[in-house]
C-alpha cells in the first residue's frame, strides 16, 4: 500500500473495498439466491413431507420419517461403497492429471493452448455415446480383451465389473482435475523452481517443497470437482458396471423416480449436501494444509 | 510467464504420461468415429463402409433441431456463467464483504447437489412461480439456459479461484500506483493473468452444458429437446451410429474452429493468446 | 424482528402458497367440449422415443393444417412428474397401464370426450372396456401393447430350450443350458424384475404380501451370481453382440433386433410358461393441455383402421385396434412374438400404492 496511509485513509479505503467486493459478488449472489437457494429450500421442505398413496407428495403432516430411513444398514453399505469408489477415482485422476498439467504448463504458449483444448474436445461429443464406446472397448471380444490376449494375458472380461466403473469415472472426470491443476501450475514463477535446483535440491525435493505447495489450490479445487460428482454418478456405473450394486447416485434416483418417494429422495440429498458442504468448506479454508 | 521446463529424463517421462492420457481420451473417440461409417445398426458390429448415417443426419429434422438447441444453450449459458463466475471468484479472493461466508458456501452447493435433485427442484420452482408471484413461465429454451447457468457459475468460479489464489498482486498494485484506473489495471494486468483460469472455466461450463441430460429433461418444454435428451430417449430402441455421426460432425466443427482461431492469432502476430 | 427472520418468513409464506396450489388440482372430471375433427391449435406430442411413425405426424399436420411437434421421454417415471407439475405445454402423452391409474388419481390427465372420438369403436372388445387401470375408458384409449419375457441365444443354450424363468432363477437349469458365468441380463426395473421372480415362484406380480416379496428378493439375490447386468435399455443389443445369452426384456425390442441380426433364427423370444407381464401403453391428454381438441382429433386419427395398422407395421408392437387387422402385414400378424397365442398367463402391472416403496427397497436389497 502507499506511504500515505493514515488511519482515516485506511478505514475509508477498507470501506470502499468492502463495497466493491459486494458489488462484484452481487450479480452471481442474487442469481444463485433466486435460481438455486430458493428452489433448494422447497426441496428441503419436501424432505419433511409425506409420500401419498399414488406417489405424489402431501405437503402436510410434517415428519422426520424420511430421515429415519437413513439409519437402515443398506444405506450405510451404499454410502461406504460409493465413498470408496469416489476416493479411488479422485486419486487415479490426480495421479494422471498432475504430471499431465505440469507437462502442459511447461510447453510454449501456443502448444499448451492447443493441447488444453484437445483435452476437452472429446467431451463435446455425446456423454452416452462415449459411455457406449467404452462398453464396446471393454466388452467380450472387444479391443481391450483382444489386446490382453495378444499380450499373452488371456481374454479379460472387464465390462460389468467394478474396474470398468472406475475406468469410466476416471475418463469422465479427468478433465475436471486437469483444468484447475493447469490453471494453478501455470502461474508458478519458473525462477522459483530454478532457484530450488540451484540450491542443489533434487527433483523430488523441488516437487515436495516448492512445486506441490505452490500448486495446492489447484489440487484442492480439482479433487473437489472430481470427488463430489463421482460420489453422485449413476449413468456410468449403470452402463459400464451393469447396475449390479447400488451406489449413492442410483439410490437417490431410485427414490425420486422408481419409488416416486420425493420426501425420501430429498432427505438423502439434503443430508449428503450438508455433509459434503461442511467437508468442502473445511478442506478449502484450511487450504489443504494436511496434504 | 512460463514454468521452467523440466530436464532430460523427467521431461521424457512427463511426455510419455501425456501421450498415455491422450491415448486414453481418444481411444473411445476413435471407436466412435470408426463406427459412424459402419453399415450396421449396432455400434460395435462392423457392417461395411457407408455414409448413410451422415445422410440420415442431413435429413433428420429432429436431430438437427436438438443439436441447434444444445449449441445455443451451451454458448449462451457459458457466456453468462463465465462473466458471473469470474466476478464471484474475484470478489471472494480479493475482497472482504458482508455475507462473504454465506456466499462462499452457496457457491459450492450447485457442485454438490445430485443431478436428479436439482432437476426435481428446478421443475417445482419454475412451475410454482405462477402460484407464487403470478409469473407464468413457458418451459423451454430460457428455463434450460437459466438452469445451466445456475450450476455452471460454481464450476467457473472454482477454476478461476484456483488461479487467483496466492497469485502475485504486486503487478496490479504497481499499475495502480502508476495512476491506472481500476478498470485499466484489471483490463491490462489482472485479466491477462487470470485468463488461463477463465478459459479453463469456460471449457468446463461448455462441456457441462453440452452433456447435461437430467436437469434439462425436467425443465424442457415442447420443441426444446436438446441433443443429450434426444439421445437419452433413443437408448430404448438402440443408439444407432446416427448419433456417432452427429458427434463426429460436432468434433469436426470444434476442431476446425480451434484451428481457425489459431491461424487468426498467427495472422495478428499473436501475443499471449486466449487458451 | 430482525431482517433475516422477516426474509425467512416471506419465503415460508411463499412455500405455503405452493402447498395450497398443489392441493387444488384442476378439475379433470369434466371432458373438453370438442367436435369431431375440431382443432384448437398446434399439437405438442410427448411420447416414448421411436414410437410414432413420423409419416403419421406429417399426415395429420397436412390433413388438419396444424403444426405438430414431438418430444420424447424414456420412462413413465420421468414423464409423470413433469405432467403433474403443470404447465408442461404438452397436448398428448402415452403413459403405460399402471402409470395411468397413478395419473388418474393424481389428477394429471383429463377425461376424454368420447363423442369427439368416434373411432373408439374400432378397438377390440378386450381393449374397449374392462382394463384394470381405466375400466370404463374414461381417461385413456389404448395405443399399443406387448409383453415382457426372455430373449435367448439358441447358439448357447441349444434349440431345445425350456420356456421357463428357471433359465435365470434356477442354478442347475442355468448350468445345464450353458448359462452359468454371468450370461444373463435382467431389467433394471423393480416391478418388472421382482415381478419375474414372483411369477417364477407362482405368485401374482402385483402381490402386496411381504413374505412373498422377500422370497422373490432372495431369489433375485441368488441369481445375481449369473447376471451380467441389470439393464433396461440395451439388453437386446447385448444379446446379439454375444455379451449375454439370455435377456429379460420387452417383446418389440427383441423382434426389432432379431430382424437385423446376421442369423435371425439364432435367437428366440418367449413369455415363460409361469407367466409374464403384459403392458399396454395408452393415449391420454394432460389435465392442462393447451389444445385439448386437437389432441382429441389426433387420438381419433390414430384409431383409424389404416393408421393403426401403419403404426404396428412401423414399430412391431401389437395393436388394440380390431379394424386395423386386415391392414397389418401378415408376417407381423403371424409372429407369436408380437401376437402371443396364449394370453391367459399374462398379467398387467398395477400400481400397488404404498407398497411401491417395498418393491423398490426389495430390489435394492436384492442387488446388495
Amino acid at each position: 500500500m502507499t506511504a500515505l496511509a493514515t488511519p482515516e485513509f485506511e478505514a475509508a479505503n477498507e470501506k470502499q473495498k468492502r463495497r466493491r467486493g459486494l458489488l462484484l459478488a452481487l450479480p452471481s449472489y442474487l442469481y444463485l439466491i433466486v435460481f438455486f437457494a430458493f428452489p433448494l429450500l422447497i426441496v428441503v421442505l419436501y424432505s419433511f413431507a409425506t409420500r401419498n398413496r399414488f406417489g405424489g407428495t402431501d405437503l402436510s403432516g410434517w415428519n422426520l420419517d424420511s430421515y429415519a430411513r437413513l439409519g437402515e444398514p443398506i444405506v450405510r453399505t451404499i454410502l461406504f461403497r460409493s465413498l470408496g469408489l469416489a476416493i479411488l477415482t479422485t486419486l487415479i485422476c490426480l495421479l494422471l492429471a498432475y504430471p499431465f498439467a505440469y507437462f502442459l504448463a511447461t510447453r510454449g504458449s501456443t502448444i499448451r493452448n492447443v493441447m488444453l483444448v484437445f483435452v476437452m474436445i472429446p467431451f463435446w461429443s455425446n456423454f452416452l455415446v462415449r459411455n457406449y464406446a467404452w462398453r464396446v472397448l471393454l466388452g467380450n471380444d472387444g479391443p481391450f480383451s483382444q489386446l490382453t490376449e495378444f499380450l499373452g494375458f488371456g481374454e479379460t472380461r472387464v465390462l460389468f465389473t467394478p474396474t470398468a466403473v472406475v475406468i469410466g469415472l476416471v475418463y469422465g472426470f479427468l478433465p475436471f482435475m486437469i483444468l484447475p491443476l493447469y490453471a494453478a501450475i501455470e502461474r508458478i514463477d519458473g525462477r522459483v523452481l530454478e532457484a530450488s535446483r540451484d540450491l542443489y535440491a533434487n527433483g523430488w525435493q523441488t516437487f515436495r517443497h516448492v512445486l506441490w505447495p505452490l500448486s495446492r489450490s489447484g489440487v484442492i479445487a480439482g479433487s473437489i470437482l472430481v470427488f463430489v460428482p463421482s460420489l453422485g454418478a449413476y449413468v456410468t456405473p449403470e452402463i459400464l458396471g451393469g447396475a449390479k450394486t447400488t451406489l449413492l447416485g442410483s439410490y437417490i434416483v431410485s427414490q425420486f423416480l422408481e419409488a416416486r418417494n420425493w420426501p425420501a429422495g430429498a432427505a438423502v440429498s439434503f443430508v449428503l449436501m450438508t455433509v459434503m458442504l461442511g467437508a468442502t468448506l473445511v478442506y478449502f479454508r484450511s487450504g489443504g494444509r494436511n496434504l | 510467464m512460463s514454468v521452467a521446463k523440466p530436464r532430460g529424463a523427467t521431461n521424457t517421462a512427463l511426455g510419455l504420461n501425456a501421450f498415455v492420457v491422450y491415448l486414453f481420451f481418444y481411444a473411445p473417440i476413435l471407436l466412435l468415429v470408426l463406427f459412424s461409417f459402419s453399415d450396421d445398426n449396432i455400434v460395435g458390429r462392423w457392417g461395411g463402409f457407408t455414409l448413410d448415417w451422415y445422410r440420415d443426419f442431413g435429413e433428420n429434422d429432429e436431430v438437427q433441431s436438438a443439436l441447434s438447441v444444445s449449441v445455443r444453450v451451451a454458448i449462451i449459458s457459458t457466456l453468462i456463467s463465465v462473466v458471473l463466475g469470474t466476478m464471484a471468484a474475484l470478489a471472494l479472493e480479493r475482497f472482504r464483504f458482508r455475507g462473504e461466508r454465506v456466499f462462499d458456501a452457496l457457491l459450492y452447493l450447485p457442485v454438490i447437489i445430485p443431478d436428479v435433485t436439482m432437476a426435481v427442484m428446478m421443475l417445482i420452482f419454475f412451475t410454482s412461480l405462477d402460484d407464487l408471484i403470478g409469473l407464468q413461465v413457458t418451459k423451454g429454451f430460457s428455463t434450460i439456459t437459466l438452469s445451466h447457468v445456475a450450476f455452471s457459475i460454481s464450476f467457473v468460479s472454482i477454476v478461476v479461484r484456483a488461479r487467483l489464489a496466492g497469485m502475485n498482486q504486486t503487478l496490479e498494485e504497481a499499475a495502480q500506483d502508476l495512476y491506472a484506473t481500476r478498470w485499466q489495471a484489471f483490463r491490462h494486468v489482472t485479466f491477462p493473468q487470470i485468463m488461463p483460469g477463465i478459459a479453463g472455466g469456460a471449457l468446463l461450463a461448455l462441456t457441462l452444458s453440452l452433456d447435461d441430460v437430467v436437469i434439462t429433461q425436467f425443465v424442457a418444454g415442447p420443441g426444446s429437446t436438446t441433443l443429450p435428451v434426444y439421445v437419452f430417449g433413443l437408448i430404448r430402441r438402440g443408439v444407432t451410429p446416427l448419433i456417432n455421426a452427429v458427434s463426429v460432425v460436432m468434433l469436426g466443427a470444434s476442431i476446425t474452429l480451434v484451428l481457425l482461431s489459431l491461424l487468426a492469432q498467427r495472422a495478428r502476430g499473436g501475443s499471449d493468446p486466449v487458451a | 424482528m430482525t431482517r433475516r427472520t422477516k426474509k425467512l418468513l416471506g419465503l415460508l409464506c411463499g412455500l405455503a402458497l405452493v402447498a395450497a396450489a398443489c392441493g387444488g388440482d384442476d378439475d379433470a372430471s369434466s371432458a373438453a367440449e370438442c367436435e369431431v375433427g375440431q382443432t384448437d391449435g398446434p399439437l405438442a406430442i410427448y411420447n416414448w422415443t421411436e414410437y410414432m411413425d413420423p409419416e403419421l405426424k406429417d399426415a395429420f399436420a397436412a390433413e388438419f393444417g396444424v403444426e405438430v411437434t414431438e418430444d420424447n421421454y424414456d420412462s413413465n417415471e420421468v414423464m409423470q412428474p413433469i405432467i403433474n407439475a403443470g404447465g408442461s405445454g404438452y397436448d398428448f402423452i402415452v403413459p403405460s397401464d399402471y402409470m395411468v391409474s397413478i395419473m388418474i388419481e393424481a389428477g394429471d390427465i383429463q377425461a376424454l370426450n368420447r363423442d369427439a372420438i368416434p373411432n373408439l369403436e374400432n378397438l377390440s372388445s378386450e381393449f374397449a372396456s374392462g382394463l384394470p387401470y381405466d375400466p370404463e375408458g374414461t381417461y385413456t384409449a389404448p395405443y399399443q401393447w406387448g409383453t415382457t419375457g426372455l430373449g435367448v441365444d439358441l447358439a448357447v443354450t441349444g434349440e431345445d430350450v425350456p420356456r421357463t424363468w428357471g433359465l435365470i432363477f434356477d442354478a442347475d437349469l442355468a448350468t445345464q443350458y450353458g448359462l452359468d458365468g454371468s450370461y444373463a441380463t435382467l431389467l433394471d426395473d423393480p416391478r418388472e424384475t421382482m415381478g419375474a421372480a414372483l411369477k417364477y415362484l407362482g405368485y401374482s406380480l402385483n402381490t402386496t404380501d411381504e413374505g412373498e416379496l422377500s422370497e422373490a428378493t432372495a431369489l433375485v439375490n441368488e441369481a445375481k451370481a449369473r447376471v451380467a447386468a441389470f439393464d433396461s435399455d440395451q439388453y437386446d443389443e447385448l444379446l446379439v453382440t454375444g455379451d449375454s445369452a439370455v435377456a429379460h426384456g420387452y417383446s418389440g425390442n427383441f423382434l426389432f433386433q432379431f430382424f437385423d441380426a446376421d442369423n435371425p433364427d439364432q435367437y428366440t423370444y418367449f413369455v415363460p410358461d409361469e407367466g409374464g407381464t403384459r403392458w399396454i401403453d395408452n393415449m391420454a391428454i394432460p389435465h392442462d393441455a393447451p389444445h385439448p381438441c386437437t389432441a382429441h382429433t389426433f387420438i381419433n386419427f390414430l384409431l383409424d383402421a389404416e393408421r393403426g395398422a401403419q403404426l404396428t407395421n412401423w414399430n412391431y408392437y401389437a395393436s388394440p385396434n380390431e379394424a386395423a387387422v386386415p391392414f397389418i402385414d401378415q408376417e407381423v400378424l403371424d409372429d407369436p412374438i408380437v401376437y402371443p397365442t396364449d394370453t391367459s398367463k399374462l398379467e398387467e402391472i398395477e400400481d400397488t400404492g404404498d407398497f411401491e416403496t417395498n418393491f423398490s427397497d426389495a430390489f435394492i436389497e436384492a442387488k446388495g
